[in-house]
């Protein structure tokens, strides 16, 4: 066991290092790339015995993720935000393949328009792919995520592939001390690839991913995805109860940060959540009883962690680092479908939207949060959806299209009206 | 070609190992195709498909192939290979699977894969030089979903989509070309109705490795406008006429592997066709016939 200063994305690179993978079928794109040059630095230097080869899309890649995986390899690959997209037809595909492997996706808005900076609109996209998804807020949570996603995938009772999602910049990017476990007790946690009965051999033909004819037979193979998929509820707390003993962590299907005695949490998942960590401390420190309950595991949905997590607060304040057009926060939405008619369930499940495209969440937005949500539990009523814009903000954007106007008027004075684009 | 297996018809098995009763239509050149080329093949394989009238060969639970397949998507078809045989490559090198269990594999499309939506991962393929076969069955539009125009639609064919007036304005999209380009291992035409050229190219085929593509002409009853009895005939024509030539590519040279001299006028071949009728009826359209026996004479005397 080693500790180093390694950002998120190498991170990553180390965990499929240590998970041994097979193959590497990779696609450049902002801000995941580190991750497979990294893996593709180790593969020339005979570091790790694996082929990286790039595709010509994402699309391609996951294809070839899954036949690869459906052939019999450990396969990890990885992705951000208009390459998830681009991919989206195969990751329903290979879900149905049974053909389990790790896809990382560095969370990063969506066009348009076109940004670089961290959201969840990619990740949220693949919700009901049939990839499992774990989301992580700091970089050894990634790594040891990584190996977690491996077993969990690769167990008998899912065999699905699993979306491990971490934000760009924020951590993709960021340095922290991360302890890289020794290869060994990888080995032992991990064991070699078991492709069970998946795979192609000349001795054993087999046709897979074929297509049916009616509603009976599709019914069948989709309902045994979703029960696999639920049954790996059951499967990650095992998994995860045997990475704390081999390896001293113990990552939660759901985290929870002074829940205990909180009148009112905040709900919140990836690096983000580690803002509203520091609020909760910083919120306490003045008397305020607020809590956090950040879920890693969003397919399956852990419902009744969930509901306990939450059980006889006075409120709960979704933080939704993702906005599903016309509708809102999609975590307040699981939130509520997992909560409703249930006996313990809080009064009051606030919707707050914010984070989008990499924007920031201070501590005063959290403060007013909790404040909000605390004055909804007095007057009983939930209040409206909110999306978090402050006046500072918008007065900076008014600034930049004040410039554009001056800047176009100016041009226009000082150029003939024949040639004026506006003109014409 | 030398070293064949394949000189005469009784060079050819008399059953075929591919299993019967699929949902293929009636007269299928497409099957009658992939009938050959499976007994050339065999059963060590593992079929990549695409999304096309071929998907319905492998419908659960059933199969005619002995071996091995995977259907992926309509774009991805080559990704696919790429996947199975970089695993089948480090299974074997790792030591996990013996060498006798390695697979041949071969993508299988249509032309509307070949040529539209799958060309970017063909491309891929063909540029990491994968060893892979590709047979693309080429019944010259979206057969499967009711012959709406592809880009393997020929000049004036009435489609689905182009229903009207003379057809299809555009012109067959030049696939072989379009490879050879690209500098494969090998590429080649054939057709099921001269199954004795289309075996030893797959023969020769087998024996490369690298990326290899064989386009295989599927007359198709349903889609052209034909009786399915005259399958056979219709292929021949294509042939015969000089419409659809039968040749090879290698190491950037072609080679005509069936040449008919002289050939035969095209209309022969397109007036066999409900989808050419309207050049024929209700009065011949001998602009366009022309313009179309130009085009091919053009060609043959480009190559001859």
């Amino acid at each position: 066991m080693t500790r180093q200063l390694l950002t998120g994305n190498a991170a990553a690179a180390w965990a499929a290092r240590l998970a041994r993978v097979d193959y590497v079928p990779a696609f450049p794109i902002t801000p995941q790339t580190e991750i497979i040059e990294t893996l593709g630095r180790w593969i020339d230097a005979g570091e790790l015995a694996a082929r990286l080869v790039t595709l010509e899309s994402e699309h391609s890649m996951v294809t070839a993720a899954g036949a690869a995986a459906a052939t019999g390899v450990r396969v990890f690959s990885a992705t951000s935000s208009q390459g998830l997209l681009y991919a989206m037809e195969m990751l329903y595909a290979v879900a149905g393949w049974r053909a389990p492997f790790v896809l990382v996706n560095v969370s990063r808005g969506i066009a348009a328009p076109i940004t670089l900076e961290p959201d969840h609109d990619d990740v949220l996209a693949a919700r009901d792919s049939g990839f499992l998804q774990i989301h992580c807020s700091t970089c050894q949570e990634i790594l040891d995520s990584i190996l977690l996603a491996h077993r969990l995938a690769e167990d008998s009772r899912v065999r699905l592939p699993v979306i491990v999602n971490f934000d760009g910049f924020t951590l993709s990017f960021t340095r922290e001390p991360v302890e890289i476990p020794d290869g060994d007790a990888v080995d032992r946690f991990l064991g070699p690839y078991d492709p069970e009965n998946v795979r192609f051999l000349a001795s054993k033909p087999i046709s897979q991913a074929v297509a049916v004819m009616g509603g009976g037979p599709y019914s069948y193979f989709r309902y045994q995805m979703h029960l696999a998929a639920e049954a790996a509820l059951g499967v990650y707390d095992e998994v995860a109860a045997g990475f704390a003993a081999a390896f001293g962590r113990r990552w939660e299907a759901v985290e929870t940060w002074h829940c205990d005695d909180a009148e009112i949490v905040f709900v919140m998942i990836g690096s983000f959540a580690t803002k509203a960590r520091d609020a909760v401390e910083r919120l306490r420190a003045v008397g305020e009883r607020v809590g956090l309950v950040r879920p890693r595991l969003l397919r399956p949905l852990p419902v009744a962690a969930l509901r306990a997590a939450v059980a006889g607060k006075r409120g709960v304040a979704v933080i939704d680092q993702n906005l599903s057009l016309g509708r809102g926060g999609v975590l307040h939405a699981e939130l509520a479908s997992a909560l409703y008619g249930q006996p313990d369930a809080p009064p009051v499940l606030a919707s707050f939207v914010g984070g989008l495209g990499g924007r920031d969440i201070g501590l005063e937005e959290f403060r007013r949060m909790a404040a909000e949500t605390r004055a909804a539990a007095d007057a009983g009523r939930a209040p409206p959806p909110r999306l978090l814009y402050t006046s500072g903000e918008l007065r900076e954007l008014r600034k930049l299209q004040g410039i554009a106007h001056a800047e176009r008027a100016e041009l226009r004075r000082a150029a003939p009206a024949s040639s004026d684009p506006e003109a014409s | 070609m030398s070293e064949t297996h394949y000189r005469r018809m009784q060079d050819l098995p008399s059953t075929h190992l591919l299993g019967s009763g699929t949902a293929m239509c009636a007269g299928c050149g497409g099957l009658q195709a992939i009938q050959v080329i499976y007994d050339v093949l065999g059963p060590k394989t593992v079929f990549v498909n695409a999304a096309g009238c071929m998907t319905l060969l492998s419908v659960y639970p059933f199969t005619p192939f002995q071996g091995s397949w995977l259907y992926t998507s309509m774009a991805s078809a080559p990704a696919g290979a790429q996947g199975v045989r970089d695993a089948l490559d480090l299974l074997v090198a790792k030591g996990r699977i013996p060498p006798e269990e390695d697979l041949d594999v071969v993508v299988l499309t249509g032309d509307g894969a070949a040529c539209g939506m799958g060309l970017a991962s063909t491309s891929g393929a063909i540029d990491r030089g994968l060893d892979f076969l590709y047979v693309c069955y080429d019944n010259e539009g979206y057969a499967n979903t009711g012959q709406q125009t592809s880009p393997a639609t020929p000049h004036a064919a009435r489609t689905a989509t182009d229903a009207l007036a003379g057809g299809f304005a555009g012109e067959k999209k030049d696939l072989f070309s379009i490879w050879a380009a690209n500098r494969p291992v090998y590429v080649a035409t054939a057709v099921g109705a001269e199954p004795v050229d289309l075996a030893r190219k797959i023969e020769k085929a087998r024996g490369l490795s690298g990326p290899r593509l064989v386009i295989v002409l599927a007359p198709c009853p349903t889609g052209w406008g034909f009786d399915p009895a005259e399958s056979i005939e219709i292929g021949r024509l294509a042939v015969a006429t000089g419409v659809f030539p039968l040749k090879e590519w290698e190491a950037g040279r072609v080679v005509h592997t069936k040449v008919r001299r002289p050939r035969l006028p095209v209309e022969r071949y397109l007036e066999r066709q409900a989808r050419f009728r309207h050049l024929f009826e209700p009065v011949r359209d001998e602009a366009a016939l022309a313009a179309i026996q130009a085009r091919v004479d053009a060609y043959w005397e480009s190559v001859e």
